[in-house]
């Protein structure tokens, strides 16, 4: 539908690398000399990193705590679950990569994200080293195989990855209490970027279908209906994320009758879930009021019930505008999960912390942060690159 | 063309305020069995109101109007009804974007009759060859000339059955050459014995196939009749003076 064809342009102007230069960098004295000066500070402040992440920088501490930054305290001897939703993950993501990446973009994102792997795979060692080496090879074949896949493939894929959340976490958790298949692992095991990871699946998978609701509850008819969804969005907005998690944490088990407990990490979970949920119907409103008059109008001459008319047309549309909104929202979704490690979560900031307890690692401050904030940049990343190619295939924009 | 049958369309003493306007001021009209109604006035004058009311896209404040021995009341379950068996084609198309041609058309009847697919699509397939065309079917409408957009809005109405067809100013958005186009595919309509109501200035239309025709002023009807009635002797100075403006610029 799109029509990609890159025109060249003509010989005459068909850029080489000087008069590139000298046509972008060096085609005043003013701009020549602001050239020079960025060069400067940037080589400068390159050179001070670059010497620090390869000389200076003890990355020992990442290394022998790699399991613990990425599992938490998950047991060993069930790690293999673990692996098993990475590896489905990772064909999960070859596929689509290959289905809805861009030509040469696809095709370097893939081989990048395979380098990675591969390249931790050589930092870690045991039977991690073969499980990555695994998955850079699934990622490949899953790319690989579903080249020029039609239609039917498309929709296989996207199945995949509304089933993949649930299959993720029932492994993660077990259903076996005590012994058996898949033996249950309390969720005062999960921790580091796993954890990180779950609340954020969580999150996405559960507050969109509110925040869709909460929204249209808003404009409904029903008086009792629209006070209630109006009242919770402001509330929770009003309220910073960090005081919902410590009021689900800290208050919440003073309500409850005593003896019944909930869990920790599903506290957290709800807290996260609700407050996204009420930014999300907000959003949502937003798109929904883009939506001209006349696509209701014709819904409804048509016969359409009110139903019908928002799941079929209005709905459809509303989302499709706001897809850079979501994304952009689910990525501060992901990053602001940081901020259970306050209440005393082990996700990625938490694991953190307690690695720099260990008295082996004292002062290793800025080795772990940098890590772990590269972790954060390379999914938030993939996030956004998601939703670019999301948008592209849906013709946002173009229709 | 029309046999004396009980109207199809019965609407008594309609009113409509937006607000503090006055844009219905009591309109009764009565419509046969596949008369096809050609209704014309300045802007304002509430032509588009009125049709709009029939399928209450917009809602009368007084009066009746029942539509094929229908009720036209508050109950959401007539109100569908009437809107089943009701086709209306829009000045803007207002077409669904994120749907192809095809799914367009058959949207309807697949989720409100009930249809299997195959079934709606051969329908719609019919209909987007009776419009003339069916070599835009997979296309999404945002790719298609104003006056084929208009042409599938009319197959996706028609797609339902529908034993009215409701036009509100369907060629005022298009450029010239595209008129044409949309007013064959209407003529041809016409003459398969639909009802339809048509606001419209294409006067050339009204003459072709028009049965009556009322001129709207000022939310009412000043004046009725047959086209040859209207055109060659119009009694009221209002409309004398309309058709004067809107034939001879």
């Amino acid at each position: 539908m799109t029509a990609n064809t890159t025109v060249k342009p003509p010989l005459a102007e068909r850029p080489t690398l000087l008069g590139w230069l000298r046509k972008n960098l060096f085609n005043s004295w003013g701009n020549a000399i602001l050239t020079v000066a960025a060069g400067w500070l940037t080589f400068v402040t390159l050179r001070g990193l670059l010497t620090w992440v390869f000389t200076e920088a003890d990355w020992t501490v990442i290394q022998t705590n790699l399991r613990l930054i990425l599992l938490g305290q998950y047991p060993i001897a069930e790690v293999w679950r673990i692996w098993v939703s990475m590896l489905l993950l990772a064909f999960l993501i070859g596929n689509s990569l290959s289905i809805w990446g861009k030509g040469k973009t696809s095709t370097r994102f893939t081989v990048g994200l395979m380098g990675l792997l591969f390249a931790l795979a050589f930092v870690v060692s045991g039977p991690s080293r073969t499980w990555l080496l695994a998955m850079g090879a699934v990622l490949g074949a899953g790319w690989w195989l579903a080249r020029g896949a039609g239609k039917a493939m498309r929709n296989v894929v996207g199945i995949g990855w509304v089933v993949w959340p649930p299959i993720f976490i029932l492994l993660l958790r077990g259903f076996t209490p005590d012994e058996g298949f898949l033996p249950l692992v309390g969720t005062n095991l999960w921790g580091g970027l796993m954890l990180t990871f779950m609340l954020t699946i969580v999150g996405i998978v559960f507050s969109f279908p509110i925040g869709v609701l909460l929204a249209l509850g808003r404009q409904s008819d029903l008086r009792i209906v629209r006070w209630f969804c109006i009242t919770f969005i402001e509330v929770v907005r009003g309220v910073p994320l960090i005081t919902i998690l410590f009021m689900a944490q800290l208050m919440l088990p003073l309500f409850l009758p005593s003896g019944l407990t909930i869990d920790r990490v599903l506290r957290a979970m709800v807290g996260i879930t609700l407050f996204s949920a009420a930014y999300l119907a907000e959003n949502v409103r937003g798109g929904l009021q883009a939506i001209p008059k006349g696509q209701y109008e014709a819904a409804y001459a048509l016969g359409l019930s009110n139903p019908l008319s928002m799941g079929l047309i209005i709905l459809p549309q509303a989302l499709r505008l706001i897809i850079p909104i979501l994304v952009g929202q689910f990525i501060a979704l992901f990053k602001d999960t940081a901020l259970v490690a306050i209440v005393g979560l082990f996700d990625l900031v938490g694991i953190a912390r307690t690695v720099l307890a260990q008295p082996a690692f004292l002062g290793t401050h800025r080795e772990v942060y940098a890590f772990i904030s590269l972790l954060y940049w390379v999914f938030s990343y993939a996030m956004s690159y998601v939703s670019i190619r999301l948008e592209d295939s849906l013709g946002v924009g173009k229709r | 063309m029309t046999a004396d049958k009980t109207p199809i369309i019965i609407a008594k003493d309609v009113h409509k305020w937006f607000g503090d306007f006055h844009a219905l001021r009591g309109v009764s009209m009565e419509v046969k069995q596949g008369e096809v109604i050609v209704i014309f006035g300045p802007s304002g004058s509430g032509k588009s109101t009125f049709i709009r009311t029939i399928n209450h896209l917009e809602e009368h404040q007084q009066g009746d109007i029942v539509v094929d021995g229908i009720e036209l009341s508050h109950d959401v379950r007539n109100i569908e009804k009437i809107r089943e068996e009701t086709g209306m084609v829009f000045q803007q198309f207002n077409l669904f974007p994120h749907l192809t041609v095809l799914q367009n058309i058959s949207l309807a009847p697949i989720w409100v009759k009930k249809w299997d697919k195959p079934r709606a699509e051969a329908k719609a397939m019919e209909l987007l060859k009776r419009v003339g065309i069916p070599e835009q079917a997979n296309k999404y409408p945002g790719q298609l000339s104003g006056g084929q957009q208009q042409r599938v809005a009319i197959a996706r109405a028609l797609a339902m059955e529908p034993k009215i067809m409701l036009f509100d100013e369907p060629t005022s958005a298009l450029d010239p050459e595209m008129i044409k186009e949309v007013l064959d595919a209407m003529i041809e309509l016409a003459k398969t014995g639909m009802t339809m109501l048509v606001v419209t200035h294409e006067m050339g239309f009204a003459r072709a196939v028009a049965d009556r025709m009322f001129f709207f002023d000022k939310g009412e009807i000043v004046e009725s009749g047959t086209p040859d009635e209207i055109f060659k002797a119009p009694k009221e100075a209002r409309t004398k003076l309309f058709l004067s403006q809107i034939l001879h610029h």
